[in-house]
């Protein structure tokens, strides 16, 4: 795959209101993002990411920075002069129009020929399954058709890049799920680089090639969904993905990306830590749930405490379990057919962590 | 090349600027044609009245003085121009009898419309706005036929035997009540159901739920929820019956003037412009002390039409 | 048989009052117009059915005149009037708050906030300044006052149209590549289309009912059908007023049914 950078935000802030009343959606940003990739920006409401997509798309300056797109800084350009395309939360289809006149709107005002316009139409009609309802109005069509309309709209000039700001919100959960695979098939056929804005985990982590973490208006941490998910780099994307146990720790020594830490009980075990880091003194550790196992305790257990609360969710169960030292620990466990998984409220146990399962966090 | 947060500043520059030169149309036409020459009118009741009507270039307060003081003609004493005095008092009273009667009436009006279901309400609406949208002076012209001595109630009832003599109602403060009630109800009416509209009518389940009767449910949960309409339907209905000109004209006759008709005779065989343009500002200003009034309990929601 | 349900929505006398006004409202308008159809000269009683009061009204060439007239001035002062309307609803709608926006609306509403008898002597004051230095003595006086005052009446509607579009709508617009000329004509314009209309249809109704204003500013021989009508009524009560009276409320029930029809049955 090329490395090609289709955007590259430089330094960008974003202040909104003046005086005691300012507050920065963006401050000092700078991310890439590649050609043909599937990009997502993902972050609690209020996080900017919404305002980066607006700014990428040109419904708003940047007060401070650079956006290029392929090398040309488009920051100063109006919406209507750069080749980037947007699907918009609420779809924003012209309720005056058609179907096919929807999605022929962009070509019309770049001036394309008549012909290649209705072919360009019959054939992103056809890329969304929408054939039969080229003639509808807007209103004539159901949740999930507008979104696909909305999508071959914004295709159909083929922008250098798609914007898509939470589009999938409005769905219901069975449809959101069969658009996220369409969503991955398009950009896959298309091979247009697509930014994605979303607060939805778990939809980040399914789609995306590469996520962006934001929050207060910084990006905290660009990585694969994995890197992501396992390597978290700070605290709040440890907590805003997925459920997390922190775990108190003195580093024992620390080279070359592994550590070797010393837990409350006086047990060492090996972690890991982000790259640029120097982990030393007292840190936070963070282990997933299902990267550790209830036993009873003994040698190898990493901790000791009982269990608080057993939570019985069908596919897994939930132990909530009390460190000797105050911590709390959650553990999950898959169920097996025959019964569970045989502790109970108040019981003793042990903690044990498979291997390479501890992340360092930064702060 | 432009900085981005330049092009920001020019765009939001650029943008103020049109829409200023957007609005310059519909700005110029009204300053020209309908605020500029209120302060022609301010002018003018400060000058000297000519003697053919219009005005003398020469400042007099003559204009202000009359309209509520007279001069003797033989030894120039001041005293009350109770004439005018009696217009003032029956403009207000009429104004504020024609408010009350339009709220009696035009509540229950509304509620009704409001409680109807939902396809013939638009029907009743439609009823209530016909009537706002047709000609005044016509509606005021059914009142008078219907009302005058001549006219179907007062020969109904000769007919019946009831009376023998036609009761006069024509020129008479009732005539003009009843025409100002019957042309300003559906200005009472459409702003109290717009607001009776928004009621959500669990509030007066609960209402009943706690042991409320039906009085108390009017009282205390149907009527503090729809006071803003009321509000602005009171200015709506008293704005226009306080300026009003055709009906007090039309059923007052000459004797029972109101300030419209109060205007416009100086301005005719009175002769006297700087008067009428005194009694201008001064209705002008009741209208602003009670719009004043209207926004400072309203708060800044603006007065609705229709 | 059950005791009456209790009814949550009812209030007592409520109904009863409702139709009385309804009956109020309309009663009078209906005999206005069977006595337009009556076949005797006086009005206070029934001489058969006839036409022959709308054909003496038809045969009336000041009725006629005056009816013209009426239609040259709201025709143009409700077109002027929609335009700056629908400009100045474009230019104070959709944007935050900005110096000069409080200003604007005062501005724009200020002909519903005078009584109509003042600004009728203003301008009759005005006016006759103008006449005086101008010499001119056409129609533009009345087609530049009723410009006025119909403009917060084209003004309400359009603006309602405007402020509950989607922004998105134009955005979108400008992402697919169109100008901001061509966001306008392409998008906004056709969906304000229905607010336009409907703010010319209540300037134009408000224009042709005109009487106090038109009455002060008109000069001799500008009677419009309404200040005609009031001449009339005023020297004595002949049924041909009744007959144009309904003539006159058929075309404003004809305007109302439309704007109310095209103001409610789009989304």
């Amino acid at each position: 795959m090329p490395d090609k950078n289709a955007i590259e935000v430089r330094d960008v802030s974003k202040l909104f209101g003046t005086g005691d009343a300012q507050f920065a959606a963006l401050d000092n940003v700078s991310v890439s993002i590649r050609e043909n990739e599937f990009f997502t920006l993902l972050g609690p409401s209020g996080c900017g990411k919404t305002t980066l997509l607006r700014l990428i798309a040109g419904f708003d300056y940047p007060t401070d920075g650079q956006i290029l797109l392929y090398g040309q800084d488009i920051a100063p350009l109006p919406p209507f002069k750069r080749p980037v395309n947007t699907v918009f939360q609420s779809y924003a289809l012209f309720p005056h129009m058609t179907v096919g006149q929807n999605i022929a709107f962009g070509l019309e005002m770049l001036g394309k020929p008549k012909a290649e316009i209705e072919a360009r139409v019959a054939e992103m009609l056809k890329l969304v399954r929408m054939e039969a309802l080229k003639d509808r109005k807007t209103s004539q069509i159901s949740g999930g058709q507008q979104q696909r309309v909305a999508l071959a709209r914004a295709l159909a000039p083929q922008p250098k890049v798609l914007l898509l700001d939470e589009p999938l919100s409005a769905l219901d959960y069975k449809l959101r799920k069969e658009m996220q695979i369409e969503l991955k098939r398009l950009q896959h056929e298309t091979g247009i680089t697509f930014i994605f804005v979303t607060h939805d985990q778990e939809e980040a982590l399914t789609m995306s090639d590469r996520i962006a973490v934001m929050s207060a208006g910084k990006i905290l941490q660009v990585g694969s969904p994995w890197d992501i998910y396992d390597r978290p780099a700070v605290r709040f994307v440890a907590d805003f993905i997925g459920e997390t146990n922190f775990l108190h720790a003195d580093v024992v020594s620390a080279n070359d990306g592994r550590a070797t830490v010393r837990l409350s009980s006086g047990k060492e075990i090996p972690a890991t830590f982000p790259s640029g880091s120097s982990p030393q003194g007292k840190v936070t550790l963070v282990v997933r749930p299902e990267h550790a196992r209830v036993a009873a305790p003994n040698g190898t257990s990493a901790h000791v405490g009982h269990i608080e609360n057993v939570v019985y969710l069908g596919t897994d169960t939930h132990f909530h379990v009390r460190l000797d030292d105050g911590t709390p620990f959650i553990v999950r466990q898959q169920n097996s057919r025959n019964g569970h998984n045989g502790f109970a409220k108040a019981e003793r146990v042990g903690i044990e962590f498979g291997q390479d399962v501890a992340q360092i966090l930064k702060d | 090349m432009a900085s981005a947060q330049e092009t920001a500043l020019s765009a939001e520059r650029q943008d103020i600027r049109n829409r200023w030169l957007l609005s310059a149309p519909a700005l110029i036409i009204i300053l020209l044609a309908a605020i500029g020459p209120l302060f022609i009118v301010l002018i003018y009741s400060f000058l000297a009245a000519g003697p053919y009507g219009d005005v003398e270039w020469k400042f007099s307060t003559d204009g202000w003085i009359s309209v509520f003081l007279q001069r003797d003609i033989f030894d120039d004493t001041l005293s009350f121009a109770d004439a005018h005095l009696a217009i003032f008092w029956r403009s207000v009273k009429l104004s504020i009898g024609t408010t009350l009667l339009t709220i009696v009436f035009g509540f229950p009006t509304a509620y009704f419309i409001a409680t109807r279901p939902e396809r013939t309400r638009e029907m009743w609406l439609f009823l209530i706005t016909i009537p706002f949208w047709t000609n005044l002076l016509i509606r005021t012209f059914a009142i008078l036929q219907i009302i005058r001595n001549e006219g179907i109630i007062n020969t109904l009832l000769i007919k019946a035997g009831f009376i023998n003599q036609p009761i006069q109602i024509l020129f008479t403060d009732t005539a003009i009540m009843i025409g100002m009630v019957y042309v300003y109800l559906p200005l009472m009416v459409l702003p109290l159901y717009a607001s009776m509209e928004k009621l959500d009518f669990r509030l007066v389940e609960a209402g009943y739920d706690l042991y409320a009767s039906r009085f108390a449910v009017l009282r205390r949960i149907i009527f503090p929820l729809v006071k803003p309409g009321v509000i602005a339907g009171s200015i709506l209905v008293f704005i226009p019956s306080l300026g009003a000109y055709v009906t007090p004209s039309l059923l007052g006759g000459g004797k029972n003037m109101m300030l419209g008709n109060l205007i416009e005779l100086q301005f005719g065989q009175g002769r006297n412009w700087p008067l009428g343009s005194a009694i201008s500002i001064t209705l002008m200003a009741i209208v602003m002390i009670a719009l004043l009034a209207y926004v400072r309990n309203a708060g800044s929601s603006e007065v609705r039409h229709g | 048989m059950a005791k009456r349900r209790f009814d949550l929505k009812a209030l007592p006398g409520f109904t009863t009052i409702a139709v009385i006004c309804f009956v109020a409202l309309y009663l009078p308008i209906i005999i206005l117009v069977a006595y337009a159809f009556n076949a005797a000269t006086s009005t206070s009683e029934w001489g058969g059915f006839s036409l022959k009061w709308f054909a003496s009204a038809w045969n009336n060439d000041q009725v006629i005149d005056a009816t013209i007239r009426s239609f040259q001035i709201a025709v143009l002062a409700a077109t002027f009037a929609t335009i700056a309307a629908t400009m100045a609803a474009l230019a104070t709608t959709r944007t935050k708050a900005y110096r000069g926006l409080t200003f604007k609306y005062a501005f724009i509403n200020q002909p519903l906030m005078v009584p109509e008898i003042v600004t009728a002597v203003a301008l009759l004051i005005f006016f006759s300044r103008i006449k005086v230095w101008t010499g001119y003595a056409g129609l533009g006086y009345l087609i530049g006052a009723h410009t006025a005052f119909c403009i917060p009446f084209a003004y309400l509607p359009i603006r309602a149209r405007l402020e509950s579009m989607d922004l998105t709508l134009e955005r979108a617009a400008a992402d697919l590549y169109a100008t901001p000329f061509k966001a306008f004509r392409r998008v906004t314009l056709p969906l304000l289309w229905p607010g336009i209309l409907a703010g010319f249809m209540l300037a134009f109704v408000i224009s042709l009912d005109d009487v106090v204003i038109t009455n002060f500013v008109k000069l001799g021989g500008q009677d419009t059908l309404p200040t005609y009508m009031l001449g009339q009524i005023r020297r004595g009560i002949t049924p041909e007023i009744n007959a144009i009276s309904t003539a006159f409320l058929l075309l404003s029930i004809l305007i109302v049914t439309l704007f109310f029809f095209a103001s409610r049955k789009r989304d």
